[in-house]
């Protein structure tokens, strides 16, 4: 078995366009959710969401390479050259080493719309242009990047719903372990627009706090009423650990353990067994003893019946060990959905590195289950050596990373 | 329509969207070796083409389109055809 080890990690998220701004937002609990009247107009129970800008990349990418990205392939467009940026990886790089791409992405709603728009109008496919189909597919990220890049491993996209990103870094890691490739660009992606958050604002999922947006966000919290979505693009370089050794990498992180499992019960309820076996399983693959475990960052987006789930299935298996320390950075962030899984691991990152707990925002008032976990409300400054990153999803997908620091 | 006016439109087309110089567009280039333009442009091209003119363009009729100037020439037939 190999052992893999992060090299590279790029954000383009709520909190910054890069990883000093976001890891600066983290650590002053600066919040990126504010509020879209436009959402209003169209009909949403909630006008929260991450607030986020799209990137221009006219000038930076030559038009072919450009007409076939959705907006959150330009997000990770953006993620994806910080982290190779950050590898010490170089253009050429790729066309004499074979390295894989995994992203996790579960829609493309705009490019879907617009083209269903222009079909009912103009009833001639030919005028839905060359970009259409490439942007509209969940695959779009992972088909674009691996062209830009030139990259000629593992090509394909990971649909798990909320824990797409971190199922993606899941598999990298076992494709790596198991010797198949020795470089996979891994991440999540998530596209920020009203369209394609309807019918989930529909299932009155999303918090109502609009007077103060910043303080909507309330994982654990007993004043919790529902999730922000967000938005953006994580990406994170995942190598094996004699190769990045060889060539001089910067090693930030060992993926040590990887868990997943399936409620196999309700379709939007998440249930705690299914969640307590993917963390118990990653916790038995990286052989460690649980009661080592520095951080969690929990999946926590903030919904009553959620939150409350995994905060019984982490009090079960922590007991009343209190040393763990719990932070929800989707207090700061909203829920990033297919890319939370992604940037869960490099908000993470950013705090092993430079020694703190980034603060879990709005939990003032504990609930029966939250009150028995160690929950940071303010900024710890500590070291983290191995730290949990639980993500889960409709249809009660599950999964648990293990990292540790190198 | 006139010829110079079509001749604009493509070539401001061409400049703003498919990112050329100003340079590189004149009637003898050819599409595909000079410009660069290849087949999945041209499906964006003929999406400009019913833009601007309000034409439809049919993938058969194109095959003689091999230089710039041609296209302009087939622009030009079919607008004034009209």
């Amino acid at each position: 078995m190999k052992r893999v080890v992060i090299t590279g990690i790029g954000i383009y998220s709520v909190l910054g366009k890069d990883l000093e701004s976001v890891k600066d937002s983290l650590y002053h609990g600066k919040s990126g959710i504010g509020y879209d009247p436009a959402r209003k107009e169209m009909g949403f129970r909630s006008g929260l969401t991450g607030i986020i800008e799209h990137p221009v990349l006219k000038g930076i990418l030559p038009r072919r390479l450009r007409v076939g990205m959705a907006e959150q392939g330009e997000y990770a467009y953006v993620s994806t050259r910080e982290a190779l940026e950050y590898a010490g990886i170089d253009e050429g790089y790729f066309l004499n080493n074979e390295a894989g791409i995994l992203y996790g992405n579960d829609s493309s709603s705009i490019p879907v719309i617009e083209a269903a728009d222009s079909m009912r109008a103009k009833k001639d496919t030919t005028l839905l242009g060359s970009g259409s189909i490439f942007q509209s597919m969940n695959s779009t990220v992972t088909m674009n990047l691996s062209v830009i890049f030139k990259l000629r491993g593992i090509n394909m996209t990971i649909s798990a719903a909320c824990a797409s990103g971190a199922h993606a870094i899941g598999l990298g890691y076992h494709f790596i372990r198991y010797g198949m490739q020795k470089m996979i660009i891994c991440g999540g992606a998530q596209e920020v627009n009203a369209y394609s958050v309807g019918s989930f604002d529909g299932l009155s999922a999303f918090s109502t706090h609009e007077d103060e947006p910043i303080k909507a966000s309330r994982p654990f919290d007993a004043e919790r009423d529902g999730l922000v979505p967000s938005g953006g693009a994580a990406t994170v370089i995942l190598e094996e650990y004699e190769s990045a050794k060889k060539r001089g990498a910067p090693i930030l992180a060992e993926v040590i353990g990887y868990g997943f499992s399936s409620d196999g019960n309700h379709i939007s309820v998440p249930n705690q067994e299914g969640p307590t076996r993917a963390i118990e399983m990653a916790v038995k693959d990286a052989k460690i003893n649980i009661n080592e475990v520095d951080y969690i960052n929990p999946h926590a987006t903030s919904t009553p019946v959620g939150d409350a789930n995994e905060a019984q299935a982490l009090h079960k298996l922590f007991g009343d060990n209190k040393k763990v320390m719990i932070s929800a950075t989707k207090s700061m962030t909203g829920h990033e959905m297919w890319m939370g899984g992604a940037s869960e691991i490099i908000y993470s990152i950013l705090m092993m590195q430079n020694d703190f707990v980034a603060p879990s925002l709005n939990f003032e008032t504990p609930d029966e289950y939250s009150e028995k976990l160690n929950i940071v409300t303010k900024t710890v400054n500590t070291e983290l050596n191995l730290v949990i990153s639980n993500s889960f999803g409709f249809g009660g997908t599950n999964s648990a990373l293990v990292i540790r620091k190198m | 329509m006139q010829k110079e006016v079509i001749v604009d439109k493509v070539n401001n087309f061409l400049i703003d969207e498919f990112e050329l110089e100003e340079s590189q567009v004149k009637p003898e280039a050819l599409l595909k070796d000079d410009l660069e333009i290849e087949s999945l442009d041209f499906v964006d091209i003929a999406v400009a083409i019913e833009k601007e003119f309000g034409l439809k363009v049919v993938g058969e009729e194109m095959v003689d389109v091999i230089t710039l100037g041609s296209l302009y020439d087939y622009i030009h037939k079919k607008v004034n055809r009209k």
